[in-house]
Formats: C-alpha cells, sequence, structure tokens
C-alpha cells in the first residue's frame, strides 16, 4: 500500500489525483443535494409535534457530522504530515480547516435558528451545543495560527501540530462538558437516536449527510489544487500548466 | 553517568529560569496582583450578596487562576527565544522535551505555586466555607501545573511570532475548559459537604496525560518556531 501511496506525495501526482477525484465528489453533491433537500424539503412528511420546522434537520445534522468528520480527516492529514514529513498533507490540513469551520457554523447557526421556535431559546448551554462551540474554537486556533505566521512552510507545520493537539483534547473537552451539563442540570433534549426516526425522514437524511460530505470533499479539493498551486508556482509543470491557461 | 547528566541538565534549566523570576520579583508578584484584582472585579460587577459569591466563587476562582497563568506564558519562551539559547537547547545532544520539562515546572512554581499558597485567602475573600478551602488548594495544586503544560503548547507555538500573546490565548484556552469544569465541580461538591476524590482523580489522571505527552508537542513546536 506504501508503494502505491508514496508517488502521491509529490505535487504534481498529488494535483493529479485531485483532478481526477474531483468530478466523482461533485456528482455525488449534485445529485444527492438536489434529490435530498426536494425530498427533504418538500414531499418528506411534516413532524406529528414539531410541524415543518422540523425540516431543518437536513441542514443542521449533515453540517453537525461533517464539521466533526472535517475535523477528524484533518487531524489524520496533520498526523500523516508529522510523522512523515509529508508537505502535501500539510496543505491538506489547511485545506480542510475553513471548511470544516463553516461546517460548525452552520451547525451552529441552523442549530440556533431551530432552537428558537422549539425550546424557546436560540441559545442554551447545553452540552452538544456547547462542545461544537469549542470545536468551533479549534478551528479558528488551527486557521488564525497558520496565518499569524509569515514563513508558510512552518506555518503549515505549527497548523498540524495544534491540530493532533486539538484531536486529543477533544474526546476529553467533550465527555467533560457533557459531564459537566448532566451535572448542573437534566439533559434537556433527547438524544438523538437514528432507530427512533421514521424511514420516511431517515432517507433524505442520510442522502443529505453524503450530499454534505460531498460537498466538503469537492471544496477541499478546489482548495487544496490551489494550495499546491500557490506553493508550488515555481516549478516548471505549474508554469506549463498556467501558461495553457487550464 | 548520562543519567547524571539529565539531571543536572534539568536542575540548570530549572534553577536558572527560577532564578532569573526571583531576581525581578515582578514576575511572581505581577500574576499575583493580577489574580486579586480579578477576584475583586467580580464582586463590584455582580453585587456583594454572600450568597450569590459563594455560588460563584469556585468559577471566579479558576477563571481569575487560567487568565493570570495566561499572565506569564507570554515570556516562558519567549526571553530564551531572543537571546539565542533557545537554540542551543535545541541544538545540545539532550532531549529537548526533558529541558522543556524543566522551564515548565519553572514556569509553575513562578506563577502555579504561588497562587496556590494564597488561594484560602481567595478563598475566604469570596465568602467560600471552610470545608471547601481544602477542595480549592488541591484543585489548584493539581490544575496549576497542568494549565502551565497546555499553556506551554501554544506558548512554543507563538514565541517565533512578533505579537503572540494574544493568539496564544486564544489557542489555550479552548484546551483549559476541561480542568475548568473539573476543578470547579471538586469545589462546588466539596462546598456541599459531598466526596470529592472523583474529580481530583481525573485532574490527576489528566496531569499525567500531559506531563507525559505536553513536552513532546511543546519541543516539536518549538523547533517549528526557531526553524
Amino acid at each position: 500500500m506504501w508503494k502505491w501511496l508514496h508517488p502521491y506525495a509529490k505535487a504534481e501526482r498529488a494535483y493529479q489525483l485531485c483532478n481526477t477525484l474531483m468530478p466523482y465528489f461533485a456528482v455525488i453533491t449534485v445529485v444527492c443535494l438536489t434529490v435530498g433537500w426536494v425530498w427533504g424539503l418538500a414531499y418528506a412528511p411534516a413532524d406529528y409535534q414539531q410541524k415543518d420546522s422540523y425540516r431543518i434537520i437536513f441542514i443542521h445534522v449533515p453540517s453537525a457530522i461533517l464539521s466533526m468528520g472535517a475535523y477528524s480527516s484533518m487531524a489524520i492529514a496533520a498526523i500523516i504530515a508529522l510523522v512523515w514529513q509529508i508537505r502535501n498533507a500539510e496543505l491538506a490540513v489547511i485545506s480542510i480547516a475553513p471548511v470544516g469551520a463553516a461546517m460548525t457554523a452552520i451547525a451552529l447557526i441552523t442549530g440556533a435558528a431551530w432552537g428558537k421556535p422549539m425550546w424557546g431559546a436560540w441559545w442554551v448551554w447545553d452540552a452538544r451545543l456547547t462542545s461544537e462551540l469549542i470545536l468551533l474554537f479549534l478551528y479558528l486556533g488551527v486557521l488564525s495560527l497558520y496565518h499569524a505566521f509569515e514563513d508558510k512552510k512552518s506555518a503549515g507545520r505549527a497548523a498540524c501540530i495544534l491540530a493532533v493537539v486539538g484531536v486529543i483534547n477533544l474526546p476529553i473537552i467533550h465527555f467533560s462538558v457533557e459531564w459537566w451539563n448532566t451535572l448542573h442540570q437534566g439533559a434537556t433534549i433527547t438524544k438523538f437516536d437514528t432507530s427512533a426516526i421514521d424511514s420516511s425522514m431517515l432517507w433524505p437524511l442520510l442522502i443529505n449527510i453524503i450530499a454534505f460530505a460531498g460537498f466538503v470533499g469537492v471544496v477541499t479539493l478546489i482548495r487544496l489544487k490551489n494550495e499546491i498551486l500557490q506553493c508550488e508556482r515555481h516549478r516548471p509543470w505549474v508554469r506549463e500548466l498556467v501558461g495553457r491557461g487550464e | 553517568m548520562a543519567q547524571h547528566s539529565y539531571w543536572q541538565l534539568f536542575f540548570s534549566v530549572y534553577s536558572k529560569d527560577v532564578t532569573l523570576a526571583f531576581r525581578q520579583r515582578s514576575e511572581i508578584v505581577n500574576p499575583l496582583l493580577f489574580f486579586l484584582i480579578v477576584i475583586t472585579l467580580f464582586p463590584l460587577a455582580i453585587g456583594p450578596e454572600p450568597a450569590l459569591l459563594k455560588r460563584m466563587a469556585p468559577g471566579i476562582i479558576w477563571v481569575a487562576a487560567l487568565l493570570s497563568t495566561m499572565l506569564g506564558l507570554d515570556k516562558l519562551f519567549r526571553d530564551d527565544y531572543n537571546d539565542g539559547s533557545l537554540e542551543q537547547l535545541i541544538a545540545s545532544p539532550y532531549p529537548l522535551s526533558l529541558s522543556v520539562l524543566a522551564k515548565v515546572f519553572a514556569h509553575w512554581t513562578i506563577t502555579g505555586l504561588p497562587m496556590v499558597l494564597m488561594a484560602p485567602m481567595f478563598a475566604l475573600l469570596m465568602n467560600l466555607e471552610s470545608q471547601a478551602l481544602g477542595a480549592t488548594v488541591l484543585t489548584l495544586l493539581i490544575g496549576t501545573p497542568l494549565l502551565s503544560f497546555i499553556g506551554a503548547i501554544g506558548a512554543a507555538l507563538t514565541v517565533g511570532l512578533q505579537k503572540g500573546g494574544i493568539l496564544m490565548s486564544l489557542l489555550v484556552l479552548p484546551l483549559y475548559i476541561p480542568v475548568l469544569i473539573f476543578a470547579t465541580s471538586a469545589i462546588d461538591t466539596s462546598s456541599m459537604s459531598l466526596a470529592y476524590g472523583g474529580q481530583l482523580a481525573i485532574l490527576g489522571a489528566m496531569l499525567a496525560v500531559a506531563s507525559v505527552c505536553a513536552p513532546i508537542a511543546i519541543s516539536s513546536a518549538l523547533k517549528v518556531s526557531v526553524s
């Protein structure tokens, strides 16, 4: 497997890989997003209690799942970058971070918009909300650390170290926040359980999760391509590429 | 022979930092004064009712402790970075994580330990019951080295930057949240005369993990910052 993976440490090959993967992710995103949103927002039955306002679940839940998924993939890329000193993995970390931060922000904002009619408050200090907010802080920390460095090489390495430190701390933060909440007050929302949701709502939700995953993939790949070009801009292959006008 | 010189390295780095701090005492006194002033601000802001203060005391004491730990962190590697001795530590044949451990321990002696010693007085200022005094001291005793370890990671990442101070607090404060939660809940439970050994044990476990893992992270961050 190593033999198969190793060529992608070279920037040019990684760029080509991005180009080959892009269409697949793009098709998945467009198809699933259209199907998922139309099905979820128009055809799925209304909730007997929450009426139509529950439909925000089709944006809220996928973005919340992807906010965590993006952080874990960022941390995996960071570990690869630190252990094997692969520059492309550093670039991948930087490409994922803003996308993940955006997902976290979407989850928080849609959650607030959902919370207002359901709980009567824009924000409650519930364990899940709080750990999502802290996740946003961790993302912003990685981003601001990266942009604070003049030298982008050490910036990437520093961001990787912070991402790894963050991923070690994330479970501790998550469980401590959960524990803190249950100590002070009872749980205000019951846990979201996939088996407790009707299949007419579950299917569009799953499709939307796949669509969001594809979307994160596409945006990350676009950003990664740009980062690679930026980083390798003095190399002949990039000049050739740019000269061709592609 | 080798073991002997490891100890020598540890103690020489440690004693250098502590001696420097004692020569310039404001480094020790200022964080303590800051701690005291932050604690004074809260009764002025939220009102002096003893019951209210008693309820909020653990949180106030610990938030003040977090903030005053941050004060000394920026200086932790900055001076050594500026005068070049940090590069010498990295270039030396001894493991960098060991000298980093010594530096973090020195930072704790300078900022954390005085806070632990002054904690009973702060607890009295906030009307905490006498049974909560012990918990306050114990959580600070276990928690402040943890703060120094986690904070040193942020300090090491930002030491090469011109204005690293604010950025460092942005990086470090989210990571302090578990410490804050467990420490304040230990003081809370102790003021209700319940057993708070569980929270202390978790804090201790976090300290054990941090004292092993943090020096590695700190030294690799320092290498990035210096290169």
